[in-house]
């Protein structure tokens, strides 16, 4: 997580690519870079919180569902939709702290192997949106390291913003399921979404042709 | 000295020689929900077993039940229809994601659940579950029907997964010992 640099023995442990050396980026700057490269219909679920708040404020998409609660659970919402439209492109966007209450969901997605899925896990090793409480992950673990021993080959961390582009546009092609780890700032969302969850799963499913 | 708690005790039959098992699988085939995802339990065994020998459905286990919930919601905003099968302690994790994604977005989620720590129950732990079951269900008025006989199993799963999809609102199907035989001490059934 963001503090392994403070952490020298595990960070060597992990390797060249620990999170350590990947630069402090911003989640909505982020979001909008990733939002800017959909030209296909891609489907992106906004796991709970600030993560779909910058979702929603980076332009409200009708491919994009907003997760209102049921913490931790973008990744499998993704898969879902991942297997009932395999031809359409899918982004699971999902906190460090978040994830971490279902890291049994990447070995799931792992074993199903959905070519057109792929994760971005904002890591600011904390919950930011509770009181930034640091997460017990923080300093200790590796989310790409984690990714890869549950079975996501194809896991990194973004170094820059550039890396973050790149890493983006190898998963709109991928054969495999992907995640990318970015590190992030303590900032909070600079939006937040209307909170109806009704409309929110209606205009989803049309904007995914379901309706 | 009761030993591992093994055994299951024989399940209704009908004359045709179905069992629940191939009823259930039925009624999800001609309902069209092709995704099963599920947690096991002992008792769904034969049903998990059949519904991966048929290519009609893409079946797999998950590491939560509270995860399946996510993916059978996911399917079914992308257009496919999904269940899970659990037992009842599986069930006992779920008021979450049911209080606040499945109700709230008025999703169809089909839930299985093998009624486990009733009717002979060995274990302190699952009967202590199971009196969550009910009032959590009713907390939220879901919809929820405990299945006993095998000559009203088709017409209420099947009506029962109709009227989810047709009133956009989840359901427990909750599979009764009375049923499926549930479970019991090795000794007790060599015994009976
Ligand atoms: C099961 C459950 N536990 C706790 C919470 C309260 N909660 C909501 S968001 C959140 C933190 C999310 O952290 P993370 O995913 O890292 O995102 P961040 O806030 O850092 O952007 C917590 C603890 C909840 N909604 N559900």
């Amino acid at each position: 997580m963001s503090k392994s640099a403070a952490n020298p023995s595990r960070q060597a442990a992990v390797g060249a690519q620990a999170s350590g050396n990947a630069k402090v980026m911003n989640r909505y700057e982020l979001t909008c870079r990733l939002v800017g490269k959909l030209q296909n219909g891609e489907a992106v679920i906004g796991g709970i919180g600030n993560t779909n708040f910058d979702l929603w404020a980076a332009g409200q998409r009708p491919e994009n569902y907003y997760m209102l609660g049921s913490m931790g659970l973008a990744c499998p919402i993704a898969l879902g939709v991942a297997i009932a439209q395999p031809k359409r492109r899918v982004f699971a966007l999902e906190g460090d702290g978040s994830l971490l209450m279902q890291l049994g969901c990447l070995s799931t997605i792992a074993a199903r192997a959905p070519k057109n899925l792929a994760i971005v896990v904002f890591d600011n090793g904390v919950y930011q949106i509770t009181g930034a409480q640091p997460t017990p992950a923080a300093g200790v673990a590796d989310i790409v390291a984690i990714a890869r021993a549950s079975g996501i080959a194809v896991s990194a961390w973004a170094a820059d913003e550039d890396d973050f582009d790149r890493l983006i546009a190898a998963a709109l092609t991928a054969e495999a399921p992907s995640l990318i780890a970015v590190r992030i700032d303590t900032k909070p969302a600079v939006g937040a979404t209307d909170r109806d969850p009704v409309q929110i799963r209606e205009r989803f499913m049309r904007g995914i042709g379901v309706r | 000295m009761p030993t591992e708690p093994q055994t299951t005790q024989p399940a209704q039959r009908a004359a045709g020689g179905g069992g629940w098992d191939d009823l259930v699988l039925a009624a999800l085939k001609r309902n069209d929900v092709r995704l099963v995802t599920y947690v096991p339990d002992r008792v769904l065994t034969p049903l998990i077993a059949k519904i991966h020998a048929d290519p009609f459905f893409t079946a797999f286990a998950t590491t939560r039940e509270e995860e399946a919930i996510g993916i059978i919601a996911g399917a079914w905003m992308g257009g496919m229809r999904g269940t899970l099968l659990m037992q009842t302690s599986g069930f006992a994790t779920l008021a979450n994601v049911l209080a606040s994604l499945v109700v709230p977005s008025q999703i169809p989620a089909i839930m299985f659940v093998s009624e486990r720590g009733t009717l002979g129950e060995f274990n302190l732990g699952q009967a202590l579950v199971c009196r969550t079951m009910r009032p959590v269900l009713d907390s939220l008025a879901m919809e929820h029907r405990t299945v006993t006989r095998l000559d009203e199993l088709d017409f209420i799963v099947d009506r029962s997964i109709k009227q989810a999809v047709a009133t956009q609102a989840p359901v427990a199907l909750i599979l009764s010992p009375l049923l499926t035989g549930g479970k019991v001490f090795k000794s007790e059934a060599a015994s009976a």
